[in-house]
C-alpha cells in the first residue's frame, strides 16, 4: 500500500533523511519509532506532501507521488496529528470540521455522513455544534480522527496521535484506532516514541536514528524484548 | 523531621456557576524525603504545587487548616516575606525551560541573579558559586555555558540550568512540576538523575509533580495520587502495583506494555470512580 | 429565562443555535465591562442623533440669521451661533451624519482590503510577501494626513475624494495586522488538515485565516476609527474635506479658529464633539479586544 525507497530530504544544508526505504502492505499497521530528531515525523510529512524538497520515490496505493498532489490522492490519505489542542480551528464546530471535506469535494448528504462519523468515533451527537474549546483533550481527538475519515481514505498516517492525551483517555483512543482499524480495513503508519503503544496498535515497526532506518522488526521481536539493532535494543531499555 | 504540614488544603476559583474546587482538603506532610504526586490533568495537582509556593492567581483562593512550612504559616502570609521565602527556602521547576528563562539575558547572569536578590555575595563570589553550581548539574564546561543566552542551549541543558538556578540558594524544598514533560526521553533520565543526586546529597525535600505514574514511581519515595481535587491514594512508590483505590488500579492496567497481548485496554469509569468519592464531583 | 438557557445550552441542536449562543455569550461578556458599555453608549448615541437630525436639531443647518452671529451658548441657543448666525448645536447634529458617513465608508473600504491584501501576503509568504511588503511599508511610512493631503489634491476637495484619500492610506495598517496574525496561523496543524482534504489555496485564506483575523482588525477598525475622525477633520480643518456650508466638524473648528480668543464657543464647541466620539470609539474598542481575544475566552 506504501513503499517508500530511497527518500532522502534536506532542510536547507542538514540532510534529515539518508535514502530510506520500507514498504507497509495492504491492511497493515506499520510503527516508526526513534527520538525527537531522527527524522520519523519527516517521513510522515513527505507521504502527507507537506515536505517540497525531496528526492527518491513514494509510491501509496499504487499511485506514484509527484510533487503536486492530485485530488484522488486526498482520498486515499489523511493524516491525524499529536496534538488536539492545535489540530482543530479554534471557531468552526465539530459540524463545521467534519463537513469540510464534503463541502470541498461537493459530497452530498452533509446531515447524515456526519452523524454517522460521530457514531463511529464515538462521540456523543450532542457534541455537533460545539466549538474546540468546549470539548477535552480527547473529544478532540477523536474529531481529529473523524476528519481524517470523512473521505473514506484507505491509509491513515497517524502522528504521535496519543503522546498529548491522558492516561486513561491514551486507552480510549488507541482502543478506537484498533477498532476502526478492522473496521474499515485501514493501513495505519504510525509515528510514535511510544514502544508500548506500538506494541499494542501494530504489526511492524522501524526503528529511526538520525535519519537513518536501523531495523525493521515485526512486533513480536519488540514484545520479546529481542530487537536485532543495538539502538533498538536501547530504547527498549529506556522505555522500561 | 517535617518540612511541610498541610491540612485540608482547598483552592477555589469563581466561576459563572458559582465558586470550583480544584484541590478539595488536601492533607499530607513532608519530610526529607521525595514525595510524588500524581494524577491526570485537572486533577488538581500543579494547583497544589502553585498553591504551596503561594503563586495561585487571583481570584483564586487558598484556605487551609494548617500549611506551615519549617514552622512558618504560609496562610495569609505577605506576598514580600513569601518572596523572600521562594527562591532562598523552596524553590519550583516549570515545565518548559523556554518559557521560564528569560530570552535577552545571558544564562550565568541569570542564576547569578536570585543570588543577588537572596545573598550579599560580591560579585566575583557570585559568579564562582554560579559555575560551582552548573557543574552540579553536570555541565562540563560551564565557563562558555555561563555566557549564553538560552535560545542557545537545548532542552535538556535549558532544564539543567533551571535546576541549577533551583538549588543555587539551596532551599530545604523543591517543588518540580513535569520538569521532564517537554525533554526527549533519552534526556529525561539524565535531568532526573541529576535532580535526584541533589536532593539526596543536599537532603532536601522534593514534591514532583507528574501525570506518568511509571516515572513517579521510579524516582519517588512516597506517592499520592489525585482525582478531582483529591488524594485518592497514598502509598509507598515500592507498592504502586498494589494499589487498592479503583481510580489507580485502573489507571495502571489502561496503559499498554511493552508485551502487550491484549486486544483491548480497559477504560476508567470516570463515573463510576467519582460516585464512590461520596458524590463531591 | 428560557431564551437565556436556550442560548448557553452546552449541547446546541441547530447551526442557529450554536452561533447565536456565542454571540450572547461575547455580548455578555462586553456588557460586564463598564467603559466598553459607556463606548457603546457614545457610538449609539451619536447613530441616533445622525439617523434622526432633522427632527433633533432646533434649527437649520446651513440658514443663518445675520442680525444674531457670534451669540454666546444661551438657553435660545445652547452652543451659541457662528460668524453666520447658525445655530453650532444644529450643526454639529447634522455634522454627525458626515462623521458617520465617512467613517463607515472608510472602515467599508480599507479594512477588507488590507485584511485580504494582509493575509495574503502573509499565507504565500516568499517572494511576494516581500513586494506586498515593501508596498504597504512605502504607505506606512509617509504621514497619512500628508498622503491624504496629497491625494485630495489630486482627485480634488469633496466628501467623497476624502473618504478615498483616508481609505488608501489607512490599508495598510491592517494588512500589516493580517499578515502576523496569518503568520502565526500558517503553520498551524489545522491549516496543513484542510490542505491535506483538498482545500485551494483561496479556500484556506477565505474560510480558515481570515475569520482568525477577522477579531483583531475589528477591533484595530474601531481602535483607528478615532484616527479617522481626526484625519477627516483634519482634511476639513485644512479645506479640502466636506465643502461649505455642509457642517462638517473639522470645518468647523478651521472657521471658529479665526474667532477662537473672543468667541471660543464657535471652535470649541465641534472640538468636544470630536473629542466625545473619538473616546467612544477608542472605549468600546478596548472592549472588544478584551473580548474577542481568543486567550481570555473561556466556557460559560
Amino acid at each position: 500500500m506504501i513503499e517508500v525507497q530511497n527518500l532522502t530530504v534536506d532542510y536547507g544544508p542538514t540532510r534529515v533523511l539518508h535514502g530510506v526505504s520500507f514498504n507497509v502492505a495492504e491492511g497493515e499497521s506499520f510503527a516508526l519509532v526513534g527520538e525527537s530528531g531522527s527524522g520519523k515525523s519527516t517521513i510522515l510529512k513527505a507521504l502527507a506532501g507537506q515536505v517540497p524538497d525531496w528526492s527518491g520515490a513514494m509510491r501509496l496505493a499504487g499511485a506514484d507521488l509527484g510533487k503536486r498532489r492530485d485530488a484522488s490522492l486526498v482520498r486515499r490519505v489523511q493524516m491525524v496529528f499529536q496534538d488536539p489542542y492545535g489540530s482543530l480551528h479554534p471557531r468552526r464546530t465539530v459540524d463545521d470540521t467534519l463537513a469540510e471535506a464534503l463541502v470541498i469535494h461537493g459530497i452530498q448528504g452533509r446531515d447524515a455522513k456526519v452523524l454517522a462519523m460521530l457514531d463511529a468515533v464515538g462521540l456523543a451527537r450532542r457534541f455537533r455544534f460545539r466549538l474546540p474549546h468546549q470539548l477535552s483533550g480527547g473529544q478532540r481527538q477523536r474529531v481529529a480522527i473523524a476528519r481524517a475519515l470523512m473521505l473514506e481514505p484507505q491509509v491513515l498516517l497517524l502522528d504521535e496521535p496519543t503522546s498529548a492525551l491522558d492516561v486513561s483517555v491514551q486507552a480510549e483512543i488507541l482502543n478506537l484506532l484498533k477498532g476502526l482499524r478492522t473496521e474499515k480495513r485501514l493501513t495505519f503508519l504510525l509515528v510514535t516514541h511510544d514502544l508500548p503503544v506500538v506494541s499494542f496498535l501494530c504489526d511492524r515497526l522501524g526503528v529511526l536514528r538520525s535519519g537513518r532506518l536501523e531495523e525493521v522488526s515485526p512486533v513480536s521481536a519488540l514484545r520479546a524484548g529481542q530487537l536485532t539493532s543495538a539502538y533498538g535494543q536501547e530504547l527498549i531499555t529506556r522505555s522500561g | 523531621m517535617t518540612l511541610l504540614h498541610v491540612e485540608n488544603l482547598c483552592v477555589r476559583f469563581p466561576s459563572d456557576q458559582g465558586e470550583v474546587e480544584v484541590v478539595r482538603g488536601l492533607t499530607f506532610t513532608l519530610g526529607r524525603e521525595r514525595l510524588g504526586i500524581v494524577g491526570e490533568s485537572g486533577s488538581g495537582k500543579s494547583m497544589t504545587g502553585r498553591a504551596l509556593m503561594g503563586l495561585i492567581p487571583k481570584p483564586g483562593r487558598v484556605t487551609a487548616d494548617r500549611m506551615e512550612f519549617e514552622g512558618i504559616d504560609l496562610r495569609g502570609l505577605a506576598e514580600p516575606a513569601f518572596r523572600r521565602l521562594r527562591g532562598a527556602r523552596m524553590s519550583m521547576a516549570m515545565q518548559d525551560p523556554k518559557f521560564s528563562l528569560n530570552p535577552v539575558i545571558r544564562i550565568g547572569d541569570q542564576i547569578a541573579e536570585a543570588l543577588e536578590f537572596h545573598s550579599r555575595l560580591s560579585a566575583r563570589d557570585r559568579r564562582a558559586r554560579v559555575l560551582e553550581v552548573l557543574q552540579a548539574v553536570r555541565i562540563d564546561d560551564p565557563e562558555r555555558v555561563y555566557q549564553l543566552y538560552p535560545h542557545e542551549v537545548s532542552g535538556g541543558m535549558g532544564q539543567r540550568v533551571m535546576i541549577a538556578m533551583m538549588v543555587i540558594l539551596e532551599p530545604a524544598l523543591m517543588i518540580a512540576d513535569e520538569p521532564t514533560s517537554a525533554l526527549d526521553v533519552s534526556v529525561r533520565a539524565q535531568v532526573l538523575e541529576i535532580m535526584d543526586d541533589l536532593v539526596r546529597r543536599r537532603g532536601m525535600g522534593l514534591i514532583l509533580i507528574s501525570h506518568d505514574l511509571n516515572m513517579v514511581a521510579r524516582w519517588c519515595d512516597r506517592i499520592l495520587v489525585m482525582f478531582n481535587g483529591q488524594v485518592v491514594e497514598e502509598c509507598a512508590a515500592g507498592q504502586l502495583h498494589a494499589a487498592t483505590h479503583p481510580y489507580t488500579q485502573g489507571l495502571l492496567a489502561s496503559m499498554p506494555r511493552l508485551d502487550e497481548d491484549r486486544a483491548q485496554l480497559p477504560v476508567l469509569d470516570r463515573a463510576l470512580i467519582g460516585a464512590g468519592l461520596g458524590g463531591r464531583t | 429565562m428560557a431564551t437565556v438557557a436556550w442560548l448557553l445550552d452546552e449541547n446546541p441542536e441547530t447551526r442557529m443555535q450554536a452561533q447565536l449562543g456565542q454571540g450572547y455569550r461575547l455580548a455578555r461578556a462586553l456588557a460586564r465591562n463598564p467603559l466598553a458599555m459607556v463606548g457603546l453608549a457614545i457610538i449609539v448615541a451619536l447613530l441616533v442623533v445622525a439617523a434622526f437630525a432633522p427632527w433633533l436639531a432646533p434649527y437649520s443647518a446651513v440658514d443663518g440669521d445675520l442680525a444674531n452671529r457670534l451669540a454666546p451658548p444661551s438657553a435660545v441657543h445652547w452652543m451659541g451661533t457662528d460668524e453666520l448666525g447658525r445655530d453650532i448645536m444644529s450643526r454639529i447634529i447634522f455634522g454627525a451624519r458626515i462623521t458617520l458617513y465617512i467613517v463607515l465608508l472608510v472602515a467599508v473600504i480599507a479594512a477588507p482590503l488590507g485584511l485580504v491584501i494582509g493575509a495574503v501576503s502573509g499565507y504565500f509568504g516568499g517572494f511576494v510577501d516581500r513586494v506586498i511588503m515593501g508596498v504597504t511599508d512605502i504607505f506606512l511610512s509617509l504621514p497619512r494626513l500628508i498622503l491624504a493631503l496629497a491625494f485630495v489634491a489630486a482627485l480634488g476637495p469633496g466628501i467623497e475624494n476624502a473618504v478615498i484619500a483616508i481609505a488608501i492610506t489607512s490599508w495598510p495598517v491592517y494588512a500589516r495586522i493580517a499578515r502576523a496574525e496569518t503568520l502565526t496561523i500558517r503553520g498551524s496543524d489545522y491549516i496543513a488538515a484542510a490542505r491535506m482534504l483538498g482545500a485551494s489555496h483561496a479556500r484556506v485564506i477565505g474560510v480558515h485565516v481570515l475569520p482568525l483575523c477577522m477579531s483583531s482588525t475589528i477591533v484595530r477598525v474601531t481602535l483607528d476609527m478615532a484616527g479617522i475622525i481626526l484625519t477627516a477633520a483634519g482634511l476639513g480643518f485644512l479645506g479640502l474635506g466636506a465643502q461649505p456650508p455642509l457642517p462638517e466638524w473639522g470645518a468647523m473648528i478651521s472657521r471658529g479658529r479665526t474667532f477662537i480668543l473672543d468667541q471660543w464657543w464657535v471652535a470649541t464647541m465641534p472640538g468636544f464633539a470630536i473629542v466625545v466620539v473619538s473616546l467612544g470609539f477608542c472605549l468600546f474598542g478596548d472592549g472588544l479586544r478584551d473580548v474577542l481575544d481568543p486567550r481570555q475566552r473561556v466556557k460559560g
